[in-house]
């Protein structure tokens, strides 16, 4: 039979690997501090003609930088264009000329949302919505009018 | 005709047997929650439980978690190359252990290391009589035996999860870029950027807690219903792991098809 002493140590020495396995998942594979938890952040919209393949939780970048991520997607009924939700970080404030475009990481990568920053004095408050957006490149649609040109192209050349 | 219907017949009376096992179990699960509140006074018999179900699992889970990371990482490495993606390693390792292997892992292997154990116990308590000895003397068996072995395991179980998923990451580390030589930043700040806090941690522990509960209402309930014989508890025991795995297994799709 073992020691009550030892077995209090042991369940001591079991709690706080345990524990400190979760601090561990918590702090650095998840990263606390990133966006999207526990961080100060606020809300602003932007329409899209086309949003392609973004997702919720989709990072927001400007310069390349983690700003902010995207926190729902919704279709607007009357304008007939797609709504993004982003919450970005409240440490990062933006001109309300800010624009907004739908970009991939990669060739095949997943997609992003890019703000480049514009002059305005004006800073961008929460709720409000972003004007200058620009669509996701659609590689159907690239293709599509890339065939339609060369389609034209014999047609031009006999005339 | 009769012997056309026996097989019919034959699926009833499974059918009903489990539906009446399944009812037995809650109701023993109700009782084992009204008389926790001894249990819990009472802080040195949950320790020693603890220490039997989830101090003894550690090494087995410390040396499987760490082999699952670096399997993993051999294979995940093998097939994101042919895509030039081996940046997204530490992602892949870190997503699989936090959200499925991880909890699921450790609970099968806890039903079968500590689990088994605890039927083997209380099975050949209640064989030789000694839970009843315990009533006769007004000690309470539920309070005394049974609720601290259940409270143990569904303490033990997310922290034994949680050290798995550790355990696997930094297998994978291991692999990843100590072995083939991958860069260790981009391990881990994949990892971090791509994991999140709520939505694989949370929900990762979450799942570890609710097989916790499962298995060790198992073990608990198949000891406490073992014939009182050696074949009995030997049967017993051989009921908690298959059906404490085949309940893990089937929890874990469903807990998954509503979290992710």
């Amino acid at each position: 039979m073992v020691q009550r002493g030892t077995i209090d140590l042991w369940v001591g020495v079991f709690a706080v690997i345990g524990l400190g396995a979760l601090l561990f998942l918590a702090l650095k594979v998840a990263n606390l501090t990133s966006i999207g938890s526990g961080v100060q952040s606020y809300v602003v919209y932007a329409d899209f003609d086309n949003i392609g393949g973004l997702k919720v939780r989709a990072p927001v970048k400007a310069a390349g930088v983690l700003v902010g991520r995207v926190e729902s997607i919704a279709l607007d009924t009357k304008t007939m264009r797609a709504r993004a939700t982003l919450a970005l970080n409240s440490e990062y404030r933006f001109s309300k000329d800010v624009s907004a475009q739908i970009l991939t990481a990669g060739l095949l990568g997943e997609q992003y949302i890019g703000l480049l920053d514009g002059g305005d004095e004006v800073q961008l408050a929460a709720g409000d919505k972003i004007d200058i957006t620009s669509s996701a490149l659609v590689l159907e649609d690239l293709v599509g009018k890339f065939m339609l040109s060369f389609a034209e192209k014999p047609t031009n050349s006999t005339e | 005709m009769p012997d056309l219907l026996y097989p019919l017949r034959r699926v009833g009376h499974l059918v009903v047997e489990g539906v009446w096992r399944f009812g037995f179990a809650m109701r023993f699960l109700f009782l084992l929650l009204i008389n926790s509140l001894q249990t819990l006074q009472r802080l040195p018999l949950l320790i020693r439980e603890i220490y039997f179900a989830g101090v003894l699992s550690l090494l087995i889970i410390v040396v499987s978690g760490t082999f699952v990371g670096m399997v993993l990482a051999l294979q995940g490495y093998t097939t994101l190359n042919s895509f030039g993606s081996t940046e997204a390693l530490g992602t892949l390792v870190a997503l699989s252990l936090l959200r499925e292997l991880g909890p699921v892992l450790a609970a099968l292997l806890f039903a079968s290391r500590s689990g088994s154990a605890m039927t083997a116990e209380i099975g050949l308590m209640k064989a030789t009589e000694q839970l009843d000895a315990m009533a006769v003397m007004g000690v309470n068996p539920i309070a005394r035996v049974l609720a601290p072995r259940f409270w143990a395991g569904v303490v033990s179980m997310p922290l034994l999860a949680a050290v798995f998923n550790v355990c696997g990451i930094v297998g994978g580390y291991f692999v990843g870029v100590v072995m083939i030589g991958l860069d260790g930043g981009a391990y881990w700040s994949q990892m971090q950027s791509n994991v999140d806090l709520h939505y694989d941690v949370v929900n990762g522990v979450i799942k570890s807690v609710i097989f916790g509960v499962a298995v060790t209402l198992i073990a608990v309930f198949e000891g406490v219903n073992a014939v009182p014989t050696a074949a009995g508890v030997s049967g017993a025991t051989t009921r908690t792991v298959v059906t404490s795995a085949l309940v893990i297994l089937a929890l874990d799709f469903m807990l998954t098809a509503f979290m992710f």
